[in-house]
């Protein structure tokens, strides 16, 4: 993780709470993402993602509870807030009659860069995007992952300090979702704050620093991957012995019983180094021999169905 | 301002490469123009008073056609203001730190100077069917500003059925009586030869002072009060529209 710039967290969000009619649609919410990492907000079709991030461009109010960006209340200051923004939504927000260039100098021009500086921005993130080859064409005629990248790229063009990410790779082949994917670590790499929405458990373990479940408009969990993981049962050491004598001898010298599979012995635990030196250390005491030993971590399925319930 | 100005580029380049709507709403007015000159021109001249026939009804449409003409480019304005906020490019220029109302700017700067290319190319078309208008340079420049101001009214009036429409194709029907409404005044026929209510109607709707306006600028008949009525109705027709889009504009959407 790049390090903290700064005291002032990118995005702050304290008691937030927001409905449509009687549907309480977000519940509460408390989150704190530091400056130049990517998090996550992790959940099903109808979680309140999409509100959530809705809320933290300007685009909709809160009914209560306060949202900082970088320190500006998005609410009192929207236009501050929005300087420092960069958002790419589920449904790509380009000029379908314009050319992907165009839509990159359109907005160029909107952040009010220089003549030169307009080209050249405009040039770079085609490149990087690569869009160079489709620059010229309207962008009605892109496909999905070209829209989204363009969408990105546009987004990227006022150089935002926090990106917000709303299901970028939902509907795309899973080509352009690892292209997705990159663009978004090379983000990071460049300290660029990113909130990113995702039903998909293995894009928040793949990218993100931390991640929140949402689930019907409330955090359940909040943790990095690894520390969510953690919070499941199910995390074990498996010990496979050479015989029956050996097992026995440590299942008494670790105060496990053996659950009945032959030859194996199932110690909870998670896969950090210290637990399996502890692990190791008193089956030497105890002079057993370990024929083979494997870590069961769970992933952030198992962690998604224990916080919300599974059977969804 | 600039970023009106931007926004205006934008709908330049639109106009460019959609040139078949353009077109099409261009198309409207030619044909209502070729069909009632032409078709019931004879006729309908001839019951003008005096016996004028085709040629005399040439002079008494024109300005109906013209009103057609920024009706009917109108709904491309609403048609235009629907995509944008049907797609998810509002939001993105939402989410900028732009001036708020320029995307309106756009648009409703670049429908006016449309509509008054468009109204150029319809003076033409008349001219060339026997359109003899007897106007002094004064009043070409007070026609140029009528037609502007009731373009200007109405495309705010469009803008706001463009945001308030639910859909494209909503967007392009709501417009659809302004194009008519020349019919229900004096566009085509005079007034006193409607039925009593219909007759009433005709006269007070805001097309008719404007229709009546542009008819002694052009062609020398009597305009009494309906320059100022006209210009009245402009102003009125244009604040309303601006409000409404204003308030439909800010109206949060959810997703």
């Amino acid at each position: 993780m790049v390090p903290t710039m700064t005291d002032i967290p990118a995005i702050e969000v304290t008691g937030l709470r927001r409905s449509y009619g009687d549907q309480v649609v977000l519940d509460a919410i408390d989150l704190h993402v530091p400056e130049g990492s990517v998090f996550s907000l992790l959940g099903p079709n109808g979680a309140g993602k999409t509100t959530m991030v809705r809320i933290l461009a300007t685009l909709i109010r809160a009914d209560e509870g306060v949202a900082r960006i970088c320190g500006h209340d998005v609410a009192r200051e929207p236009d501050r807030v929005r300087a420092v923004i960069g958002m790419t939504g589920q449904f790509s927000a380009l000029d379908d009659y314009l050319t992907g260039e165009e839509n990159l100098l359109l907005m160029a021009d909107l952040n009010h860069l220089g003549r030169t500086e307009r080209r050249r921005r405009t040039k770079d993130l085609l490149d990087r995007f690569g869009l160079a080859e489709a620059a010229r064409k309207p962008a009605v005629t892109y496909s999905g992952g070209m829209r989204r990248r363009l969408d990105l790229a546009m987004g990227l063009m006022g150089r935002p300090k926090v990106i917000f990410l709303d299901e970028p790779t939902t509907g795309l082949d899973p080509r352009s979702r690892r292209d997705m994917w990159q663009i978004v670590r090379d983000l990071a790499g460049q300290g660029v704050t990113a909130l990113l929405t995702t039903q998909y458990l293995e894009e928040a373990d793949q990218l993100a620093d931390r991640i929140a479940l949402l689930d019907h408009g409330r955090l359940v969990a909040e943790g990095s991957p690894e520390e969510l993981k953690r919070l499941v049962p199910g995390g074990h050491v498996e010990l496979r012995f050479a015989d029956d004598q050996a097992l026995k001898r440590a299942a008494v010298a670790l105060d496990v019983p053996p659950d009945g599979e032959p030859l194996v012995l199932r110690v909870p635990g998670d896969n950090r180094i210290q637990t399996l030196r502890n692990l190791l250390g008193r089956l030497d005491a105890a002079a057993v021999e370990v024929e083979a030993l494997s870590v069961h971590t769970p992933d952030l399925d198992d962690v998604f169905f224990a916080v919300t319930g599974a059977g969804r | 301002m600039t970023d009106g100005l931007i926004m205006l580029r934008r709908q330049f380049r639109h106009m460019a490469r959609d040139l078949s709507t353009t077109l099409l709403l261009l198309a409207v007015p030619i044909i209502f123009l070729l069909l009632f000159v032409y078709v019931l021109g004879g006729t309908l001249g001839d019951g003008l008073g005096g016996q004028g026939g085709r040629q005399a009804y040439v002079n008494y449409v024109v300005p109906g056609i013209l009103l057609i003409t920024v009706a009917s480019a109108v709904q491309g304005t609403s048609i235009a203001v629907a995509i944008d906020m049907t797609s998810g490019i509002m939001d993105r220029f939402r989410t900028m730190a732009i001036a708020r109302t320029s995307v309106l700017t756009g648009h409703v700067l670049g429908s006016v100077l449309q509509i008054l290319c468009q109204l150029l190319i319809i003076l033409a078309v008349a001219v060339l069917v026997g359109f003899r208008p007897d106007a002094t340079v004064t009043e070409w420049l007070a026609t140029a500003a009528l037609l502007t101001a009731t373009a200007f009214a109405l495309v705010w009036l469009a803008v706001g059925m463009g945001l308030s429409a639910k859909s494209v194709n909503g967007a392009s029907n709501l417009p659809m009586p302004l194009t008519l409404l020349p019919l229900f005044g004096s566009g085509f026929v005079p007034t006193e030869s409607m039925p009593a209510g219909l007759s009433w109607f005709a006269e007070h709707q805001p097309f008719t002072p404007i229709m009546e306006t542009l008819r002694g600028l052009l062609l020398g008949t009597p305009i009494g009060n309906s320059g100022a009525v006209a210009a009245g109705w402009c102003g009125a027709i244009a604040v309303a529209g601006y409000v409404w889009a204003r308030r439909n504009y800010g109206r949060e959407r959810s997703a």
